[in-house]
């Protein structure tokens, strides 16, 4: 009986953070073809697919450019946690065996088509087609940033959460992204640059927010079995869980709480792990508050602690929680869905191979991705071991 | 002095919007300022934005007409927009606001100072409208100045 157990073996990313040469469908090819560098596959074994466009025509239009003719498929679109939503998917068809070896690619010219000022800029506009987002919310001048920036409001509200607390994770990551050649910004900043950056949405600041980049990625994921005549070393996913509580903004039941607490309790079960056994944590931070809210639903800390939880450099590679080591979403690279970038720093974290921010001989890493407004959230753990 | 918010007079650069539909009660309801929410007459769950079945059973809902007064439940201040009639509106206040059992919408509060805005306050119903034939719901200080 073959070993069918699913294990990410190659990942890839395209150039970043700002790549004015490369089309959204050329990121997803350069970073597939970073991926089957990495891990050695021919391409020709790669018999699922899954990806989630941006601005292409379709997600199949993206498997004929790359050429990827596959037994099993997946286009779930779940905004930034729609690539832990496909692990999820592939390690259920791997197991099955409906499938051996799925590639997950994501592509983004965001930065090299729009700009920097997606969030505030691009946010009214008379939409095309009328949803529920352009009658109830569209129609008082919302904006991306200030759907979160109510979430922080009522955090502070309810829990006393200070801006400076939130500027923590900002400053932390900051830091790792120092280490990280191609970060958008590397230079080091402190609580006071956060607290002082221009005001976008009270109470978030400018450098509350994410950056607006290009990027792409590509993982491999395959069995236990066929990585064994591999090169890289695999990593095991040792669970895998999604939930979303609701879509628009104005349809979420509580301001603090994500469907990342529903899916905690699920996670570490399926693991058969706690917070306490995880040595790294790669967490969505399209804003401060994203971090913030996914360490306390994911019970890093109880609801409402996360403020103090992040004071004093916790988050740093060196820190208590070492979080977004390669600078995250907030210093680093953001092209609109960052949810696969997370996922490979955490490979990388798993692998022994992210560099000078490398956490001391980690066992488990949880990633986590949240897409839409707080909405979707998809979340993986990651193992050095097999399960 | 806090600035004052208040809707510019020439709303009529509204988009656009969807006013059919299982939404059409809804927004003839704010033409006779009224504000109009479901409640499922199987299970009595209430909700907003209306929907075709409840959300709770999948019964069907029916109309109940909002009586008294809201809460602000959040909100942030945008400061510049840059087009009509936000940009004629900034700084305005996008806010959630509670109406109790649960329903809660996004909104602009309005006719107010702006530092006089905070989370618990209470509200009621502003009926504007924007141009012939689509009336905007916005909020207002339940108590506004010089109201006896």
């Amino acid at each position: 009986m073959s070993d069918r157990t699913p294990v990410i073996i190659g990942i890839g990313l395209s150039d970043y953070p700002v790549a004015p040469h490369l089309s959204e469908r050329e990121h997803h090819a350069q970073a597939l073809q970073r991926a089957l560098a990495d891990c050695g596959i021919p391409k020709r074994d790669i018999d699922g697919f899954m990806t989630f466009k941006m601005q292409e025509e379709s997600e199949n239009s993206v498997a004929e450019y790359l050429g990827i003719n596959f037994k099993v498929f997946g286009g779930l679109g779940v905004g930034g946690a729609c690539f832990e939503f496909h692990v999820q998917q592939a390690c259920a068809q791997i197991r099955d065996g409906q499938c051996d070896t799925v590639a997950i690619t994501y592509g983004s010219d965001l930065y090299t088509r729009m700009g920097r000022s997606l969030g505030t800029k691009g946010a009214w506009k008379a939409s095309e087609v009328n949803t529920t987002t352009s009658s109830f919310e569209e129609l008082y001048g919302s904006n991306i940033v200030a759907n979160y920036a109510m979430a922080t409001r009522r955090h502070m509200h309810q829990y006393g959460t200070t801006s400076e607390q939130l500027a923590e994770i900002a400053v932390a990551h900051r830091f790792h992204a120092g280490f990280n050649t191609n970060a958008m910004y590397r230079d080091p900043i402190t609580v006071d640059d956060v607290v002082n950056s221009s005001m976008v949405a009270d109470p978030l600041h400018k450098l509350d927010c994410c950056v607006v980049s290009d990027g792409g990625g590509a993982v491999i994921i395959t069995t236990a079995e066929r990585a064994r005549e591999l090169k890289t070393r695999p990593v095991y996913i040792h669970a895998a869980q999604v939930g979303q509580t609701h879509w628009n903004i104005s349809q979420m039941p509580d301001f603090t709480r994500t469907a990342a607490a529903d899916i905690a309790p699920r996670l570490f079960a399926e693991a058969g792990l706690t917070p306490d056994d995880i040595d790294t944590v790669q967490l969505y931070d399209s804003f401060t508050i994203t971090a913030l809210l996914l360490l306390e639903d994911l019970g890093f800390c109880e609801k409402g602690e996360g403020g103090s939880f992040v004071e004093g450099g916790a988050l740093r590679y060196d820190g208590r929680l070492p979080c977004n080591t390669d600078g995250g979403g907030l210093s680093s690279c953001h092209p609109g869905m960052r949810g696969l970038l997370l996922l490979i720093e955490a490979v990388r974290q798993m692998r022994g191979e992210a560099g000078e921010t490398q956490v001391r001989d980690p066992k488990f890493a949880l990633a986590c991705g949240a897409g839409g407004y707080l909405s979707g959230m998809g979340a993986l753990i990651l193992g050095t071991e097999a399960p | 002095m806090a600035e004052y918010i208040q809707l510019p007079e020439d709303m009529s650069s509204l988009a656009d919007i969807e006013t059919t539909g299982e939404w059409k009660p809804f927004w003839e309801g704010l033409q006779r300022s009224e504000v109009l929410i479901q409640q499922c007459k199987s299970c009595g769950h209430k909700q907003f934005y209306p929907r075709y079945l409840c959300t709770a059973c999948g019964g069907e809902p029916d109309w109940l007409t909002f009586e008294g007064e809201a809460v602000l439940y959040t909100y942030s201040v945008i400061r510049k927009h840059h087009q009509p009639p936000f940009k004629q509106m900034s700084p305005y206040i996008v806010a959630m606001i509670d109406l109790g059992d649960g329903v809660r919408m996004m909104s602009n509060v309005i006719n107010c100072d702006l530092d006089e805005v905070e989370i618990g306050m209470r509200l009621k119903p502003a009926f504007v409208e924007a141009r012939e034939g689509l009336t905007v719901l916005y909020w207002q200080p339940a108590q506004l100045v010089g109201d006896s």
